[in-house]
């Protein structure tokens, strides 16, 4: 900035339209209400009364992908389940990202057999991995916060 | 915590490459239209497909609904999305690791799976187990059930549209995740109750948090009531609604609250009493009607019989070990092994190899919050079993939804469904 100094308080700030754009993005992420195991009910608990995640302008839960910009796979995807989540995410629109909430979703976890996935990167691409079987709110918290630092500084070109 | 940079190509993943051809289904078309009415073929009714990602099933339930106008003509619940494979994982494993997959069939009550499996275990291999550590199983279960219906009771109200419950509940449900920390140190996935006992002694603060559930939730549970049990839109939107009789709830094979629902008096805490639930008074609540409200009010009833056993276990929990003295299925402490080579060599064998189980078959039930929650668990000598089954009530329960959706309307699904008390990974495993 520092126009400030030479101008005086005019109420105007100065700043790149990258950097603008990305802090409404990282503070208005509308996740989607999409749970699929145990994760799913540590992230009802992340939503509610003791640790409420809407402190950190993420509360609007949407049940549509096409109103949504962050994914959080809370729990294990299964190989019939596949298919349905890169549906999913292929009708969410641009900007978005994904979050792997826990063990199962990032790398398979105690699972390692015929019916799971062996982390949800081998369908969609994933920004944040999340570790914990499940990961606390604490922890879920933690790695949307991760996430929205990744936001703040990505390049606009990205999304065009 | 990583950042993943740069994104994977999805295109590489050999997901991406099995081809929809590929893929022979044994299905022919007149099998799959028996399963609608003739005039859904005509276009005269309309097919709609619900979930798998619904808020209002409960996970990944899909269903696919015939509907006439709003009124449904049929009902056809598809599963599988959360098939886990835990029965065939479990194969795999010794006895003592099978238990954390058990936390994971039905994630509301981790307890009361632990107990099942270890209950039939110790049927398999002959374990006593200590006083002290039955009655605090019992705590514990009770603690679960609570824990299971707080989290049906504020989805349940979600769905129907009382916002304020579900972060009621939550607020509640907090309570009794940190008692499971104290004791396990994991909100959910506790894993700790073990063959032959507990995996340890809880700790010195314990009665004060079971002291404060205690306190505490009278008074909450009075606040629900107020808030559901007279509600006219409540009551609108449960009285009557998704019926069942006796007879077929008993012909579909369902339990817990959904059985007692329509009134059949059949709890196994009383039916095949287990870890000393015979030393302790309580009622079973019956519904008599068998609608959605009935299950409501069972539940409810439920909160109150779960508090007075606790209250009783509380006042009479005895002192004592609370893991079996047997040292070929029990690790020894730890000072024992600084002294005493046996110990040593028990501790080895049990970590390396694990406790072996005689060739047999056993069948070991417990109450769960959604019903009969059972193991049938099979060995063949070895120290892994041959076969591990789970009878898994939320799996019964759902049976019957297509029957007792047929006539309902659009929006009284969702009421069904909660009032079921499914958890689907606890329906696919």
């Amino acid at each position: 900035m520092g126009l400030e100094q030479k101008l005086g308080d005019m109420g105007i700030v100065t700043t790149s339209l990258e950097k603008a754009v990305n802090w409404a993005r990282s503070n208005a992420i509308w996740p989607m209400l999409f749970g699929l195991a145990c994760c799913a009910i540590e992230m009802m608990s992340t939503q509610a009364s003791r640790y409420d995640l809407s402190r950190f302008g993420m509360e609007l839960m949407r049940a549509s992908p096409r109103q949504s910009d962050l994914m959080i796979v809370a729990g294990r995807v299964s190989r019939k389940m596949a298919p349905v989540l890169r549906n999913l995410y292929d009708q969410m629109p641009d900007p978005k990202w994904v979050i792997a909430m826990g063990d199962c979703a990032s790398c398979g976890g105690v699972f390692n057999n015929y019916a799971i996935v062996q982390g949800v990167d081998e369908i969609v691409p994933v920004d944040v991995y999340v570790a914990g079987c499940p990961p606390r709110p604490e922890t879920l918290i933690d790695g949307i916060m991760k996430l929205q630092e990744k936001i703040k500084h990505e390049p606009l070109k990205k999304w065009q | 915590m990583a950042i993943a940079e740069p994104p994977i190509r999805v295109e590489d993943s050999p997901l991406n490459q099995v081809k929809t051809e590929d893929v022979q289904l044994d299905i022919t078309f007149e099998q799959l239209k028996r399963l609608v009415s003739p005039r859904a073929l005509t276009g005269e009714t309309m097919l709609l497909n619900m979930g798998p990602q619904h808020p209002s099933t409960h996970g990944v339930l899909r269903l696919l609904l015939e509907l006439d106008g709003e009124t449904i003509v049929s009902c056809i619940p598809d599963i599988g999305y959360l098939h886990t494979g835990i029965e065939k994982t479990a194969e795999g494993k010794t006895y003592l690791k099978v238990i954390p997959l058990t936390d994971r069939t039905d994630y509301l009550a981790p307890m009361s799976n632990n107990l099942a499996y270890c209950g039939a275990v110790e049927k398999l291999v002959g374990i006593d187990v200590p006083i002290r550590a039955q009655y605090l199983r019992v705590i514990l279960m009770e603690l679960t059930r609570m824990n299971s219906h707080l989290v049906w009771l504020g989805t349940h109200a979600l769905d129907i549209g009382a916002m304020s419950v579900f972060l009621y509940c939550m607020r509640e449900r907090e309570m009794i995740l940190d008692i499971y920390e104290a004791v396990s140190g994991a909100r959910m996935m506790s894993s700790y109750i073990r063959p032959g006992g507990l995996w340890r002694d809880v700790p010195s603060h314990f009665p004060q948090l079971v002291q404060r559930v205690l306190d505490v939730f009278p008074g909450r549970l009075l606040e629900y009531e107020k808030l559901l049990k007279e509600n006219p839109l409540w009551k609108e939107r449960t009285v009557g609604i998704g019926k069942i009789s006796a007879q077929d709830a008993i012909a579909w094979g369902m339990t817990g609250p959904c059985l007692r629902g329509s009134g059949v008096n059949y709890d196994v805490r009383k039916a095949q009493p287990y870890s000393c639930y015979d030393h302790f008074e309580f009622s079973v609540p019956l519904g008599s009607a068998g609608d959605v409200y009935d299950r409501y009010r069972c539940r409810m009833e439920e909160f109150h019989q779960s508090l007075k056993i606790i209250r009783q276990a509380m006042a009479k929990l005895p002192p004592g070990p609370v893991m079996t003295d047997d040292r070929k299925v029990a690790p020894p402490p730890k000072h024992e092994i600084a002294y005493s080579m046996e110990s040593l060599i028990h501790h080895f064998k049990l970590w390396t190899e694990g406790f072996k189980a005689p060739e047999g078959e056993v069948y070991f039930a417990v109450e769960s919050g959604k019903g009969e929650y059972g193991v049938l668990l099979s060995g063949d000598g070895s120290p892994k079993p041959r076969r591990v089954h789970f009878r898994a009530p939320s799996f019964h329960n759902l049976q019957p939804l297509g029957e007792i959706s047929k006539g309902a309307l659009l929006a009284d699904i969702v009421a069904i469904i909660g009032s079921i008390d499914i958890v689907l990974g606890d329906v696919d495993r």
